[in-house]
């Protein structure tokens, strides 16, 4: 690619993604009454959202080959419970981060 | 009083971002050294985080470059691989109302990271809701740019093996899926946006199963809205 191109290419990658950003509050207005299916779905839609990315996570995780995904799924689950048991943000992100670093690097 | 009002919000901010500080820094300095070994000037990873800022597409758009210049098959696959803002956008509707001036800016830095803390954030009494939006959206681009930076231009000088260290972010969005479980009066979306992502990755594979399971999930909620605004009312 010459330079324009590059250009053009990262402005269109950058165009693409504003429009996915901005379109539902461009399509629903602030001073316009947003539908009631669409206020249904702003309020469920975030849990299933939420859910969504956590899956999204782990898509990268292979469960047929190497160590079957194990050290992913072992250090998310104990974040879980880490959280479930004692609900400090700081305990199971930082200790789940540290414990997934420990299966990686030293027992997987 | 306006002063006080911005440093109280950023300091409410602050430390519901610091999973994402050191995620996004070490992803962020993944991405400044992968583009470096394409071949890429410095500049071209930092200019691309600063006016993209969305992680995966970034990636992919370090391939793209590398390819033969396609703008139709680039827009599409922009949209296709960012469409989950969408969702976003719908869940931060009300939320992101009335933020004014500060409205740009903070759609333009919504990213999972910022959604996913600021749609689950309780905000403290008497801190301004709209900063601390605002600010939570900030921080999180200043690492993603600021970490680019480093690992555009210090990249290859990295002592250590940093693999695995952006698993953080993995375990925020588990921390804020279980806190958001504990809350919820139905779990039936939680469990539905879990079970159709999960059965779209196994039919569609990694790089296709967000669209699939956005049409489905939708069409979930739609069929249900009855027994979910039922339950919701109780």
């Amino acid at each position: 690619m010459s330079n324009t191109q590059i250009v053009l290419t990262v402005a269109i990658i950058m165009g693409a993604t504003m429009l996915t950003r901005f379109i539902s509050f461009l399509v629903f207005p602030a001073g316009k009454e947003t539908p009631a299916f669409i206020r249904y779905l702003g309020k469920v839609l975030p849990a299933a959202a939420m859910a969504m990315l956590v899956i999204y996570c782990f898509k990268g995780v292979d469960l047929t080959s190497g160590n079957h995904g194990a050290p992913e799924l072992i250090a998310g689950l104990a974040v879980a419970l880490m959280h479930k048991w004692k609900h400090s943000m700081l305990l199971s992100i930082g200790g789940g981060t540290v414990f997934y670093l420990v299966l990686i690097h030293l027992v997987f | 009083m306006e002063r006080k009002k911005l440093a109280a919000a950023a300091k409410a901010a602050f430390p519901n971002t610091i999973p994402i500080l050191t995620g996004f820094l070490v992803l962020g300095i993944a991405y400044g050294i992968y583009m470096k070994a394409l071949g890429f000037s410095p500049v071209v990873p930092i200019l691309i985080s600063i006016f993209v800022f969305a992680g995966s597409m970034q990636f992919v758009a370090g391939s793209v470059l590398t390819a033969a210049f396609a703008p139709v098959s680039t827009f599409l696959l922009t949209l296709m691989v960012n469409a989950r803002h969408v969702f976003y956008g719908i869940s931060m509707l009300e939320k992101y109302r009335d933020l004014g001036k500060k409205k740009f800016p903070t759609i333009f830095w919504m990213c999972d990271e910022s959604f996913s803390v600021n749609v689950s954030a309780e905000v403290p009494e008497g801190v301004d809701k709209g900063w601390f939006y605002f600010f939570v959206s900030l921080f999180d681009y200043s690492y993603w740019v600021i970490g680019t930076t480093l690992g555009a231009i210090l990249g290859q000088f990295i002592p250590f093996d940093t693999t695995g260290v952006d698993f953080a972010m993995t375990a925020l969005f588990i921390v804020i899926l279980v806190g958001q479980w504990e809350k919820e009066k139905s779990h039936i979306s939680t469990l539905g946006g879990l079970g159709i992502s999960l059965v779209c990755l196994v039919i569609f594979g990694a790089d296709n199963f967000i669209v699939a399971s956005m049409v489905g999930i939708v069409l979930f909620l739609t069929l249900l809205r009855r027994p979910i605004e039922r339950r919701l009312e109780e």
